[in-house]
């Protein structure tokens, strides 16, 4: 199973809301997965810096004096906000690859969620109503989010394992459905110098995307490559610096619906998921189609569908 | 008129309620407040009622229905009317995928579009779409009509048996072992009757009709290699 939500905000007035309303489509899509929960969160930019989010199952032990031994580690400015088991670090844009390589000295037990200018990833194991309210979700804005509370079928229930996927700076992925050929296409992909932690699917379909948009392709290139390549179920939600997109495989069991109005772009995995968005009796609900990429972005707000 | 509001009772006393109805009940017309997408509203009934629900509902709307007239004001999720036995089901909106799946007898209209497998291994019921159908309707049909005044998508009556398809518009696809049929008579006369009951207003000589090559019914041993 697992549940999908996202929320793409036309309505600048809906912004600080943003989490507050993805935490309620969230919650109501616990039955169809309760093993973990995540949510990508598109906030305000920092100033031209990048935002490191890390993870820590000793958060106490390893963010203590973090800030401190970074900054020595890469001479130069680091910001850190801790928020439970997560740290969001801003550094300087340029400094990202050394900041990585030196947690991985000073913290190896440390791991990194999301990286990018905007994008902030919070997961962990347990119900949604849980996971949100630890990082206190409900209380975060921003302009676009997407959230995925899992059913675990392909690999274990861990951290890691907990959608979204980082798939490149600013972009996530999360995904209900299962991958059939997530072995060989990990082992192809390890040769090609992708890293990829974990034996789950999800993570070598992130990985694939990074993989294509790697070597030139546009993220929605990469997912119309991704129909023929990725075998299997799957509902992807993906999101992105400017906005978030959506692709159905063309058997498109995954249930997927989205609704549309002046204010926002809905996506859930059920009706039910959207009931109580404003506006929700009169917007415009429908199921995205099979094999089409479905993007929207804030810098063009219109719809741009495109059957691959 | 009875109401109750699913928001405040929760759907096993709304379902129970339905349940209790018996075949000569008085209370013959319900209606179902707050539908907010939820499962499995209206099913399992098995009286002579009319449950009317207001909004949009969630998967198996209606599933195993016998003899109730369910009229959903707003779109159904997955499943509707899955495994049908009698009565109707009347979708204002759009119907999600697997509409009718397995149903035995009755009748299910879709004032919109309906999603894929619409009437998958579909046994006896008659599903007219107002709108278009999407991908691998009535795989494996074994009876009934399904009736589309507009489009189907890919994969129309893949494996199917002797279910009947009659399509307004264009067919994306045929399935396999799926082909063109010849209009006689009987099936303008049929039509008329079906289009009549669901209140559509279609002249049924634009229908073309599809069924079973039958060409699948038996082991052929040129395809032995395949197996």
């Amino acid at each position: 199973m697992c549940g999908i939500v996202g929320l793409f905000l036309k309505d600048e007035t809906l912004q600080p809301k943003l989490g507050a309303m993805l935490t309620d489509m969230l919650i109501t899509m616990t039955d169809r997965g309760p093993d973990s929960a995540g949510i990508a969160i598109y906030g305000a930019g920092s100033n031209g810096n990048a935002k490191l989010t890390v993870q820590s199952d000793t958060p106490d032990e390893d963010f203590e004096k973090l800030k401190k031994d970074l900054k020595k580690e890469i001479k130069g400015d680091v910001e850190m906000t801790i928020n439970s088991t997560h740290a969001v670090l801003e550094i300087r844009a340029d400094q990202v690859a050394a900041a990585r390589a030196a947690l991985r000295e000073i913290r190896p037990n440390v791991r990194v969620m999301s990286r990018g200018e905007s994008l902030e990833i919070y997961k962990e194991v347990g119900l949604p109503k849980d996971v949100a309210a630890r990082f206190d979700v409900s209380s975060m804005g921003g302009t676009h989010g997407i959230g995925h509370t899992r059913m675990a079928t392909e690999s274990a229930v861990t951290t890691m394992g907990a959608h979204p996927f980082n798939t490149g700076d600013d972009q996530c992925l999360v995904h209900n459905g299962s991958l059939s050929n997530h072995n060989s296409l990990r082992r192809k992909l390890r040769r090609e110098g992708i890293h990829i932690e974990t034996e789950n699917d999800t993570e070598v379909g992130a990985a694939y995307l990074t993989w294509r948009m790697q070597n030139g392709a546009t993220l929605g290139e990469a997912l119309e490559s991704g129909l023929n390549d990725l075998d299997g179920f799957f509902t992807f939600v993906v999101g992105t610096k400017d906005g978030f997109g959506v692709v159905r495989d063309p058997i498109a069991c995954k249930p997927a619906v989205m609704a549309e109005t002046d204010q926002y772009v809905a996506f859930g995995s059920e009706y039910r998921a959207l009931v109580n968005l404003p506006g929700i009796e009169t917007a415009r609900v429908w199921e995205p189609e099979p094999a089409t990429v479905y993007f929207w972005s804030h810098n063009d707000s219109t719809l741009t569908e495109k059957a691959a | 008129m009875q109401t109750l509001d699913l928001s405040e009772i929760g759907l096993r006393e709304v379902n129970k309620a339905l349940h209790a109805q018996s075949d000569d009940t008085n209370q013959t017309a319900w209606t179902i407040e707050n539908a907010r997408g939820s499962h499995a509203i209206a099913c399992g009934l098995d009286a002579p009622i009319e449950v009317t629900v207001k909004g949009s509902t969630g998967y198996y709307c209606g599933g195993m229905n016998k003899q109730a007239t369910i009229n959903v004001h707003g779109s159904a999720g997955p499943g509707t009317g899955e495994n049908i036995m009698s009565g109707k089901i009347v979708i204002e909106g759009d119907a999600s995928q697997y509409l009718g799946a397995t149903g035995h007898g009755g009748l299910i209209v879709v004032k919109g579009n309906a999603s894929s497998r619409c009437g998958i291994s579909m046994k006896g019921v008659n599903i007219v779409v107002q709108g278009n159908i999407g991908h691998m309707s009535a795989f494996m049909g074994q009876s009934g009509n399904l009736v589309v005044l507009g489009d189907a998508g890919d994969a129309l009556g893949d494996s199917c048996y002797e279910a009947r398809f009659f399509v307004r518009g264009e067919v994306k696809s045929l399935g396999a072992d799926c082909e063109k049929k010849e209009m006689r008579p009987e099936h303008i006369e049929f039509l008329k009757e079906i289009l009549a009951e669901a209140g559509m207003d279609a002249d049924p000589s634009e229908f073309t009709r599809y069924g079973s090559a039958r060409n699948l019914y038996n082991f052929d041993v040129d395809n032995a290699g395949a197996y």
